[in-house]
This record gives structure tokens, C-alpha cells and sequence, in this order.
């Protein structure tokens, strides 16, 4: 059994809080949790559950209160230790005064490559961020999204064994969402860890092996995002297209939903045979028949509520 | 471990230079021709005493101005605007990021001062006087401010580490100006009797960086000549001081949480 | 408001602003003129400490020396000339500069003539003159001309010849000085009546140079001053003889009958009679002879108590170390 790629004990955090400084918010508790070699691990959770948090605590940006982590094996108090990992912070800034180009080359230069293999990364990972005609242009011009590849590009351009990506997903559009998770799915492939963090949850089911779910500090549930939910069908949902001059019958009027000229009903899977025969009889354009399934974002919003309730419970306690 | 340091400082230099610092040196140029033009007609016998006086003084106070404009922000810009993230996630210890900062910001003030000695020596050059072996002063007076701004960046730095860019400006100041002063509080010191006092202004004095002793304007712009063992002490005085301040940056900024 | 309609207010405003600078310039003619009539008398010097400028200039000492330099400079230029015009600003503005820079030397040697000058050109004040050259002295030793301008102030405009010749003696200690420092020393020490020092001076002068002029001066001085000195002497015996006899003294040989004057030169007949004495005293041996010879006792007799007295150029041309018994 190889060393974990990330093992974190105990790990916690406590903010001083209030004017005095006296009382404490703890924004991390007790989070234990380990990710294998090759794994690409989600890290979900609500805004303020603390994955940044996390994230910081492993990249030496703040210090815990408690508990200890490692990374390959070394602890996190190790700067040499950095050589072998990436980091992507949430909202990244960078030397606005540099161009991309200029920004790569500088952090290349932490890792002692000579100017021609500077060169060489440098041009290769603009080009795979898909910044390669902005290289000469300053940051300070760049949209959110450029940042954004810009910092993916430094997080990998010395490619690290393990990658630590703070919602890299957020500012892009659509087109470079894909292209992370491309760049995610190459880096999996080619062996190396990825330990990311998002509140994007088709994102984590497409993309992760494991998820660990983080709300209010606390780990909720760590597994497979087939493990964490259960598989079993809920019911059965059909979009479907009323045909000119045709009324619906009531009976599906009233459970459909309307959809600007487009309907969707969710039937029970023993009344599906049912439910088509009835629109074919209408003369109902059936569009897509797809079983429900209990998302993470249920699984999600569960927690969240309860959590919630408990926090609120709390409150009420205290006060 | 210098290399890293190097690379920090590197950017930091190339951080001022964009910041366009270094344009502060057109009014340097703008003061030293207008004093040159007219410092024939409006003083007598002394047209070169006021250049250099002049000359000096301007580096001196541009210097001290930009050392602690900029130290206050050398580490405080870097959280706020949280550019340090991304940089300590490198192999890169926080005492060599510091160390890195402080040798930017000394490089830039370096390069600075020597482009205004240039103008000085252009200004003197214009009102008349040919170069004299007694000119050698000026670079020592020179060089001796450069230890001064050596000293006020590393407490604009210190001061960068935990404070935001107002309250460390005043801070530095604040010392700047004390420092200045150190031997009238000395001297005020031993004048009271008590003895509480006077041992306690004597502590100060010591404590205190005292920057009256790199001031050899008017020596140099008599022409007298500062003995090499007096530039030598202060050498090491600034070296001891800076070392000082920057292992007390060190052990502030080495356990900070950042933001 | 649309877009064209804001930008068209905008610069309508804009072209305002030559016609604010206009007004700006004119209400700041009319402050200027009211504040004028009100600091008519004031002068304004905020800082007439040298000390509080010392420390209110933040370690620029020499920058604001030469700034207060200036400003005495213009103060001076500004007001010579004008009817009425007094110079009190003059010596706060050089005490502060020469504060802020002790070895600012053309302050000192401004306020040594224009501090002491009297009237419509100067501030009338020699001794605040003396203080600041002295204090010059104090922190420039090595500037001689600092101390000749002392001894030019004692001199001319205070008339202590003894501070004066001092000055200059000092001055001429510098081997860098010029040798007249030494010579006005000697003189003013002469003139203002000190003849030793005089004397010393001239002496001192005589065998250190080399200059064959200087040297011709130099003893034609030293005899000067030994004729003063045998002048002051002659005076003194002469108010002797009238306290004894009641009487000024007729002549020298008044004084020498009287045996006051010892070594003074009789008239030849006297001398051939006295000699004439001797020879009987020394034939016959008596104490007549002694008597005589006590009696006449020749100025230029080697037992004569007056050192000085070979020096003295008789009428006849005779000069010292006569063997009067030839």
C-alpha cells in the first residue's frame, strides 16, 4: 500500500472573533480524510463550509489550531515539499503588471529550469490553457476567465504529482469549463493526484473519483459519488411537445409542468407504459424519457438543511 | 536559498520600475538644472556648496520618500491583493520572499540614486567647477545615504508585515524623525536628574537607529573629507541594525495567517 | 440627460476655467495688496532661533543654511539704499545660517562688515559683528581671515588696539596667513601704545623674513619704538627732577648734574676735564680721584647701567663701545 497523496488528521481551524478577539469561530473541524495516488477527489460544499480553508491549511497560508497533514508524506511544514505540488487559489490574482508569458516565467524560475526549458514550459502550457495570443498582454487586461487559465497554466507548468485547484471551474464559460475538464481528466491520466474543490455538482459526479462533502467545518461523507447516493430510480421523467390545436387531457394538464411549449411530467416507473400510451393518444410529441435519479445536489441540500436546522438549533440554545 | 532571493528581488525591482518609480527622477532633474541656472544669481561665492547641498538633499529626502512609500507595501499589497497565495504555494520559505523584497526595493533605490548622483555631478559640472579630489566626499555622503534608506526600508518592511500602509508609514516616519533626534535625547536626558530618566533616555538612544550619523551633506559639500573608519563603523552599524529588523519581520511574518 | 447633451454642458464649463484663473490671479493681487499694508512693518522671520531651526530642519542643516544665507542676502540687497532703512532682520538671519552651518564662511565675513557698519548701510552693531566672527573663530580655527576680520572690527570700529593686535597675532600664527597680518599686529600694537608687544612683533618679524623690504621696515620700526621707549623714560626722570628741585630741568645736563641721568653724553669740555681727573686720580692714587671718577661716570663706560645705551645714535656720529678713556 503506497503512501497516501494526501493525508490530513485532525486538521482544524479556529478564528478569533468579536472586538476583543475572544471568542472563536472554528471554520474547520476535526477534518480527517485521505486521497490515494491517481485519485481526483472532489471537495464539495456550501460557501463558508471551509474548503478554502482546507485548501490554505495545506498550502501553509495559515496555520492550524490542531491536528496535522501530509502530502506524499511530508509534512506540510516543508517548503521543499512544494516542488511536487500545484495550487490554483480561489479568485487568483497575479502581478498585474506582468503578461502571461512574463507571469509563467517568473514562477518558473522557483524551480531552477534553465531559460531554454523555461521557454519550452512556458509556451506549452499557454498553449494548453489556450492563452497562447494573449501571452504578450498584461494581466492587468485579462477577463476573469484568462486569469483563470492563467492560473491552472502556473498551477501545473511544473508538473506536480499532486494538484490542488480552488473552484477552477468558476469564471468560465462553458467552452472553458470543458477545457478544464479536459485538462483535469489529461492530468488524471497521466497519474497525478487532483484534489479540487466546487460547489459545481455535475462537475464532481462527471469528473471525480471520490467526493468529500464539508458543510459548516465538518466532513458530512467521503465516498464515491455512486456510493453517496443511492441508485435507486425515484420515477421516470418525460418531456414531451403538445401538437397544434390538440388539448391536453386534464389529468396530465395538471401534473405537467409547462415549460414554454414544452411539458415535463414525473410519473412513478410502474405508470410510465401508461403515461406514453395517453400521450400517444393525444398525438403528443414525446421529446425525452429519462429516469430520476437522487442527485448529489439533493444529497447536498439535505445535508445543508439539516446542518442548518442543527446550527440554527444551536443558536437558539446559546442565546 | 540566494537564488530564490534573487528571483523575488529581481521581480520586485522590475515591479517598481512598471510602477514607474523611476520617474520621479525627471523633477530630480527638473530641481538640479533649475538650482544650476539660477543658483549663479541669487547666491554669492557659493554656487557650488548649494548644488551639492541642494543635490544631496534631494537625494536624500526623494530616497527616503520612495523607501518608505513603497516598504509599506512590499507585504501588505501582496496579501491584500493576494498575489502571495500563488507564490508561497512555490518552494519558496517565507523569509526568502522577505529577504527578496527588501533587496528589490534596495536595488531599486540603488539604481535611483545613482541616476540622481549622475544629475548632480551634470549640475556641477554645469556651474563651472571642474572636478576636484575633495568631490569624493559627495560619494561618500552618498553612499552613506544609501545605508540610511538601507535602514528605512528594512522598518518600512517590518512594519509592512502586520500593518496596513498608513499606520506603517507613520510608524517609519515616526522613528525616521526620533532618530534624527537621538542625540538631543540623550542630551535632554542628561540634563534631568533623575537618574530613572536619564538611564532611560540613554536606552532609548541606543535602541533608537540613529540616522544623524550618516548625514555628511555639509561635510561633503565642504569638501572635507569623511575618514574611512567612520564610514566603515557606520557600515556595520547599518548592517547589524537591518539584520535586526529584518530577523524581527521574519519572526512576524513567519507565523501570520494570511487572509 | 442624453449623452451629447452632458458632454456639451461639460465643456461649456471648461471653457469657464481661463476666465477662474483670470479672477484667481486678480483676488490674489488684492490679498496681496491688503496683506501688504497690514505686515508693512512686520518682518516676517518665523524662526529666529538657530537652535529650533537646527532641530525643525530634520538633519537639511546645510540646504537651509544656504536658504537662510540667501534670504539675508536678498534682505541686505533689498533694503541698502532705500531712506530710513534699518537692518534688524540682519543679524537673526545670520545667527540662524551660521548656526545651521558653522563653516559657512562668506556669512561671516558679510556680517563682520555689515553687522558692524554704521548708518544707512549697515545694521550699526560691531559687538553682535564681534560675536558672530568669534564665533566663526571658535568653529573654523583654521580660517585666518576670520581672525584678521577680527582685528580689522576691534580695530576700526571699536578702537580696542589690544583685542585688535591680538586678532592679527593670532591670525599670523597661520602659517597659511599672509605676512601683513603680522604687520598690522605690530603696527596697531604700536599705535595703540603697547610697545612691547610692538617690539616683539617687529623683532620676530625682522628675523623671519625674508623679504629685504620687510627687513628694512622692520628695524627702521624696532629703533622707532626704542627711541618712543627712551622718550617715555626721559619724561619720567624729568617729572623726578621737578619733584625734587621744585623745577622742570633746564637741559640734560640739568638731569646729569643732578645724577639722574647716568648715562647720558656731556659736552666735551666736561668730558676733557673728567679725563684730566682721571688721569690725576690714577697718577696720585687718592680717593679724589674716585670721587671724580664716580662723578663722571661716561655713558659709554661698559659699567654704564643703561643696556640700551649703545644703541643711542649721538650727535657727533659716534657710535657704541667707544673706549672713552682713548
Amino acid at each position: 500500500m503506497s503512501t497516501p497523496a494526501i493525508e490530513i488528521l485532525g486538521l482544524t481551524k479556529d478564528y478569533p472573533v468579536g472586538f476583543w478577539r475572544k471568542r472563536t469561530r472554528r471554520s474547520l473541524d476535526h477534518l480527517t480524510l485521505e486521497v490515494e495516488q491517481g485519485e481526483v477527489l472532489g471537495f464539495l460544499g456550501p460557501n463558508g463550509a471551509g474548503k478554502t480553508t482546507t485548501l490554505k491549511l495545506l498550502m501553509g497560508l495559515i496555520f492550524p489550531t490542531a491536528g496535522t497533514a501530509r502530502i506524499r508524506g511530508r509534512s506540510i511544514d516543508d517548503v521543499g515539499m512544494h516542488r511536487a505540488i500545484g495550487y490554483l487559489p480561489e479568485q487568483p490574482y497575479f502581478y498585474d503588471y506582468l503578461t502571461a508569458h512574463e507571469l509563467l516565467d517568473y514562477y518558473a524560475r522557483f524551480f531552477g529550469y534553465g531559460a531554454a526549458e523555461r521557454r519550452k514550459r512556458v509556451g506549452r502550457f499557454l498553449e494548453m490553457v489556450g492563452l497562447a495570443t494573449a501571452a504578450d498582454v498584461q494581466l492587468r487586461k485579462f477577463s476573469k476567465g484568462m486569469l483563470q487559465r492563467a492560473g491552472i497554466a502556473q498551477a501545473i507548468l511544473h508538473d506536480p504529482q499532486v494538484v490542488f485547484l480552488d473552484e477552477p471551474m468558476s469564471g468560465l464559460d462553458p467552452v472553458g469549463r470543458r477545457e478544464v475538464r479536459d485538462i483535469i481528466l489529461q492530468l488524471k491520466q497521466q497519474g497525478r493526484t487532483v484534489f479540487f474543490s466546487t460547489h459545481i455538482l455535475s462537475d464532481a459526479e462527471m469528473l471525480c473519483d471520490r467526493v468529500a462533502v464539508l458543510v459548516g467545518g465538518k466532513l458530512q461523507g467521503a465516498g464515491a459519488p455512486g456510493d453517496i447516493v443511492s441508485m435507486a430510480v425515484h420515477g421516470m421523467e418525460i418531456l414531451f411537445e403538445g401538437r397544434q390545436g390538440r388539448e391536453l387531457p386534464r389529468s396530465l394538464a395538471e401534473r405537467a409542468v409547462h415549460l414554454g411549449g414544452r411539458y415535463r411530467i414525473e410519473v412513478p416507473e410502474d405508470e410510465l407504459y401508461a403515461t406514453v400510451e395517453h400521450l400517444r393518444t393525444c398525438e403528443a410529441r414525446i421529446l425525452s424519457v429519462t429516469p430520476v435519479r437522487p442527485t448529489l445536489e439533493d444529497y447536498f441540500l439535505r445535508l445543508v438543511g439539516r446542518e442548518k436546522s442543527q446550527s440554527h438549533a444551536v443558536e437558539v440554545l446559546v442565546r | 536559498m540566494s537564488a530564490l532571493t534573487a528571483v523575488v528581488a529581481i521581480n520586485t525591482f522590475r515591479e517598481a520600475v512598471r510602477d514607474r518609480v523611476l520617474y520621479n527622477l525627471v523633477l530630480f532633474a527638473l530641481v538640479m538644472i533649475g538650482a544650476a541656472i539660477l543658483v549663479g544669481q541669487i547666491s554669492i561665492g557659493i554656487d557650488r556648496l548649494v548644488i551639492i547641498n541642494l543635490g544631496l538633499s534631494a537625494i536624500s529626502l526623494f530616497g527616503l520618500v520612495m523607501a518608505v512609500f513603497i516598504g509599506v507595501g512590499l507585504v501588505y499589497k501582496e496579501i491584500e491583493k493576494r498575489t502571495l497565495y500563488s507564490l508561497l504555494a512555490k518552494p519558496i520559505g517565507r523569509q526568502q520572499f522577505l529577504v527578496g523584497k527588501y533587496a528589490g526595493l534596495l536595488l531599486t533605490l540603488a539604481v535611483n540614486t545613482a541616476l540622481m548622483t549622475i544629475g548632480l555631478a551634470g549640475a556641477l559640472f554645469y556651474v563651472g567647477r571642474p572636478f576636484m579630489r575633495s568631490d569624493l566626499s559627495i560619494l561618500v555622503a552618498v553612499y552613506l545615504i544609501l545605508l540610511e534608506l538601507a535602514l528605512v526600508t528594512a522598518l518600512a518592511l517590518f512594519f509592512s508585515c502586520f500593518s496596513t500602509p498608513m499606520l506603517s508609514t507613520l510608524f517609519t516616519l515616526g522613528i525616521y524623525l526620533t532618530g534624527s533626534f537621538a542625540a538631543d535625547l540623550r542630551e535632554v536626558g542628561d540634563l534631568t536628574r533623575s537618574p530613572l530618566l536619564k538611564g532611560f533616555m540613554r536606552a532609548l538612544y541606543y535602541l533608537l537607529p540613529n540616522f544623524h550619523n550618516f548625514n555628511a551633506i555639509a561635510v561633503a559639500a565642504h569638501g572635507e573629507t569623511i575618514p574611512f573608519s567612520l564610514v566603515a563603523q557606520n557600515t556595520l552599524y547599518a548592517c547589524a541594525y537591518v539584520t535586526v529588523v529584518l530577523l524581527a519581520a521574519a519572526a512576524v511574518f513567519s507565523r501570520r495567517n494570511l487572509k | 440627460m442624453t449623452f451629447g447633451g452632458q458632454s456639451r454642458s461639460l465643456w461649456t464649463a471648461i471653457a469657464f476655467i481661463p476666465i477662474l484663473l483670470v479672477a484667481i490671479a486678480a483676488l490674489q493681487q488684492r490679498i496681496d495688496a491688503q496683506t501688504s499694508t497690514i505686515a508693512k512693518e512686520q518682518e516676517e522671520l518665523l524662526v529666529r532661533s538657530g537652535r529650533v531651526a537646527k532641530n525643525l530642519s530634520l538633519g537639511y542643516d546645510s540646504l537651509l543654511a544656504d536658504v537662510y544665507w540667501t534670504r539675508a542676502v536678498q534682505y541686505y540687497g533689498g533694503r541698502v539704499g532705500l531712506p530710513g532703512a534699518t537692518f534688524d532682520l540682519l543679524w537673526p538671519l545670520l545667527d540662524v545660517t551660521t548656526t545651521l552651518d558653522s563653516h559657512l564662511m562668506p556669512a561671516y565675513r558679510f556680517g563682520a562688515i555689515f553687522l558692524s557698519e554704521q548708518g544707512e548701510v549697515g545694521a550699526g552693531r560691531p559687538d553682535l559683528a564681534i560675536e558672530l566672527v568669534k564665533r566663526g573663530i571658535a568653529a573654523n580655527p583654521g580660517e585666518w581671515r576670520l581672525q584678521t576680520d577680527l582685528g580689522f572690527l576691534y580695530y576700526w570700529r571699536v578702537r580696542d588696539y589690544k583685542n585688535a593686535a591680538a586678532a592679527y597675532w593670532q591670525a599670523s600664527k597661520n602659517p597659511a596667513a599672509p605676512v601683513w597680518a603680522k604687520l598690522m599686529a605690530a603696527r596697531i600694537a604700536q599705535k595703540g601704545g603697547s610697545i612691547e608687544t610692538s617690539r616683539m612683533i617687529w623683532s620676530e618679524l625682522y628675523e623671519s623674513t625674508k623679504d629685504p623690504n620687510v627687513k628694512k621696515i622692520a628695524a627702521q620700526q624696532l629703533l622707532s619704538l626704542k627711541a618712543q621707549d627712551d622718550q617715555a623714560h626721559l619724561d619720567k626722570l624729568a617729572a623726578e627732577y621737578a619733584k625734587r628741585f621744585g623745577h622742570d630741568p633746564a637741559s640734560i645736563q640739568d638731569m646729569v648734574a643732578a645724577g639722574l641721568l647716568t648715562g647720558v653724553r656731556r659736552s666735551r669740555r666736561i668730558r676733557l676735564r673728567a679725563r684730566a681727573r682721571r688721569e690725576i686720580a690714577f697718577k696720585s692714587k687718592q680717593s679724589y680721584g674716585h670721587r671724580a671718577a664716580r662723578r663722571s661716570r661716561s655713558p659709554l663706560d661698559p659699567q654704564s647701567r643703561r643696556p640700551f645705551a649703545r644703541f643711542l645714535v649721538t650727535s657727533r656720529g659716534s657710535r657704541g663701545n667707544e673706549n672713552p678713556l682713548q
